[in-house]
């Protein structure tokens, strides 16, 4: 088995939370924006689109791509501070 | 050229192109015929994960279903997108780091039992099994419809495609066909939303289109549609939900879970050449998937639109007598009743489009009240303004049922769109029901000659004995899917669904729980996957029957349908996933952690540095 030098648990308590932040994110679009606070915020109107109805229809999608770039970006921020990233 | 000769054209070419691609990327060994060597560019890996992904589902019936749920059919596409988000930082990075060909084999290697390993098969041959049939059923219904033979023939042919390049080219000729079969998906799902588009709002992007307003008019479109689809009675278009708001919420978060648990989805990330490769694949692979998931709501809200115009004067969008569709800006201000007897369309004046299909059966008209007319409307209405207008103006029911599949499908004949168009759709719904049916049959030929054959049976079987096992196995899947697709079983219908419950229920939390938990065991685990499982199954076989065979339902044993707070069976899978962890962590708490090298290996997973080529090696 391999050892490891570096700070391994510091390591994955920085993964869980970025891991977090990008689940709660992906939580309130979809599941906030889009579902549970539709009717809420239906009021308000993006172009001819009511906000609810854009979260559940194309907005959470957009942000689902932006998130999972953010998240690979700054895991490999992550990995490079740790010094366990690949060469 | 006419259409017949165009749409041969068209889907000749393209089925050319697939089988080049397969000669020229041929798998000489286990690595590439499981993996593709591991070396595909992500990007490209994210092209063919979104090929692989989409499926005839997807293509042909997806806009049908949003079409019809209005703001409600947002499940299909939160839930089928959100799941990647799950899969790129729950998922992929880390199952690429463990570095082995199939989904069992992480499971009976992190929970050091054959057993694990075996329900992991069972559980992965049942989700791609009944996910296939969908498949080729769908090859069968696109042939037939566009190139006039009948859907048998259809599927000997997408038998023989497949045969081609999955037999021969393993992962890796799936992989570079599943990129050119993105391509003639993709540009056939988005040019004729675009010219739709164009034809109602005038803005050429599909997705601002729907958010638009209507050309010559200060009216947006989804106001004019919500006002349209509520005078007839209908729910209204933009906040109708899916059953219960808590229903929809599950239901999205199954498909989420589900997504991400899929095992033919999961291995396109033991294709790339590292952990960070993994990650942004995953995003490449969002980013494909998202440019036919977002246009779909458009095709989906337009083709509504469009369906009604045509049938009913008072919409104000008609069809042009010189060709194409055309807003009737006066008519959308004036806003006239559509019960008016002159609103409703004469059965003679019908278009040309809704002969054609009326001949498939998948559209329907029937003169209830014998007035020559098309009244197009829900007659089950609980809008008793709608219901009173009908009823004076002498509707006797509605007259016209159309086929949720037919939205994409007749979508370029209802705005009269070019000949090549109407064939590039035909290319198009072939190529996702090809490189889906590709996809699941090497996760199912995998999982077979890899952790069945070498796993359990013949451990010491060399890597070319291995090989010409993986290719037997899938021949034979070919055909057992094939023969499905000819003999859909009296299930198939809600055979999806399954997929999904299972995926969702049993691979997704015993995997994460594998890479999350450093001492969740075996015990845990399998109790986890087969309650997940259990439980699942049983609420779904209380809805459709055990097994799907009709009348062995037993609803009244849980209480009556959806006895559940509601829950649908198509979205218990997030239930069932629900049980798994809980049930896991209840019986891991009262045995034993797992040995020290097992907690380990967990460890290594967790960091990317020391990520090396796929290899089949079974650790113990």
């Amino acid at each position: 088995m391999q050892q490891y030098n570096h700070d391994v648990q510091g390591y994955w308590k920085a993964t869980l939370g970025l891991i977090t932040k990008v689940l709660a994110i992906w939580f309130l679009c979809s599941f906030g924006a889009g579902i549970l606070f539709a009717d809420q915020i239906n009021s308000i109107h993006l172009g001819g689109y009511p906000l609810g109805f854009w979260f559940a229809h194309q907005g959470s999608m957009y942000i689902f791509v932006a998130l999972i770039f953010w998240y690979a970006k700054k895991m490999g921020d992550i990995d490079k501070e740790f010094d366990v990233h690949e060469d | 050229m006419d259409l017949q000769t165009t749409i041969f054209v068209a889907v000749g070419l393209s089925f050319a192109l697939y089988i080049g691609i397969a000669i020229w990327a041929r798998a000489g060994s286990t690595s590439e015929y499981y993996a593709a060597g591991g070396a595909v560019h992500p990007v490209l890996n994210g092209m063919a994960t979104a090929a692989d992904w989409m499926s005839a589902a997807s293509f042909i019936s997806m806009a049908g279903l949003i079409a019809n749920m209005g703001y409600g059919g947002g499940l299909f596409l939160m839930g089928w997108t959100g799941g990647y988000v799950l899969l790129a930082c729950l998922l992929a990075p880390y199952l690429r780091k463990f570095g082995k060909f199939t989904v069992p084999q992480f499971i009976g290697d992190r929970f050091y039992s054959k057993t694990a390993s075996t329900i992991a098969v069972i559980c992965l041959l049942v989700a791609s099994l009944t996910y296939i049939i969908g498949q080729m059923t769908g090859v069968g219904v696109a042939f037939s419809r566009f190139l006039g033979v009948s859907s048998d023939t259809g599927i000997y042919v997408g038998m023989a495609i497949v045969f081609t390049y999955a037999v021969f080219g393993g992962m890796k000729g799936i992989t570079y066909t599943q990129v050119a079969q993105y391509i003639v998906l993709i540009f056939a799902y988005v040019i004729p939303a675009i010219f739709i588009s164009v034809a109602l709002t005038g803005v050429p992007i599909p997705q601002l289109g729907l958010g638009a307003t209507l050309s010559g008019t200060d009216v947006s479109l989804l106001q004019r549609l919500d006002s349209v689809v509520t005078d007839l009675g209908f729910g209204k278009y933009t906040t109708t939900t899916a059953g219960s708001t808590l229903n929809m919420f599950v239901y999205t978060f199954s498909l989420m879970v589900g997504t991400a648990g899929l095992p033919h989805v999961i291995m396109r990330f033991f294709t790339v050449p590292n952990v960070a490769a993994a990650r942004s694949s995953a995003g490449w692979a969002l980013v494909f998937i998202a440019i036919l998931y977002t246009t779909a709501p458009s095709v989906a809200g337009m083709a509504k639109l469009n369906l009604h115009g045509t049938v009913n004067n008072a919409v104000g969008v008609q069809s042009d007598p010189t060709g194409g569709l055309k807003v009737n800006a006066a008519g959308v201000k004036a806003n006239a009743d559509p019960y008016a007897v002159e609103s409703s369309l004469k059965y003679e004046d019908r278009p040309d489009w809704m002969k054609r299909w009326e001949k498939t059966g998948l559209l329907k008209f029937q003169d209830k009240n014998g007035d020559g007319r098309i009244q197009y409307y829900n007659d089950k209405t609980k809008n008793e303004a709608a219901k009173a207008k009908a009823e004076a103006a002498g509707w006797k029911g509605n007259e016209l049922t159309v086929n949720a599949d037919i939205i994409v499908l007749a979508n370029p004949e209802i705005a009269l769109l070019p000949n090549w168009v109407i064939a590039l759709v035909a290319a198009g719904g072939l190529a996702a029901a090809l490189s889906t049916a590709a996809g699941l049959l090497m996760a199912i030929s995998a999982a077979i000659s890899h952790d069945l054959v070498k796993g359990v049976f013949a451990p010491n079987i060399s890597e070319k004995g291995e090989l010409m096992a993986g290719k037997i196995a899938m021949a034979i899947s070919i055909f057992v899917a094939g023969y499905l697709g000819l003999n859909p079983p009296g299930f198939a219908a809600g055979t999806v669904a399954l997929a999904f419950g299972i995926a969702a229920s049993s691979l997704f939390p015993a995997i994460m729980m594998g890479i999350f938990s450093k001492k969740m065991n075996k015990e845990g685990a399998m109790a986890g996957m087969l309650a997940g499982l259990i439980v699942t199954l049983f609420y779904v076989f209380a809805h459709k029957g055990l097994f799907f065979i009709k009348g062995t339902e037993y609803l009244n044993l849980i209480g009556g349908a959806n006895s559940f707070f509601g829950i649908t069976p198509e979205a218990f899978g997030g239930v069932g996933a629900m049980i798994n962890f809980i049930v896991a962590f209840m019986v891991d708490k009262v045995t034993k952690e797992p040995p020290e090298h097992i907690q380990h290996m967990v460890e290594n997973v967790r960091i990317p540095r020391g990520s090396r080529a796929v290899d089949g090696s079974h650790a113990h």
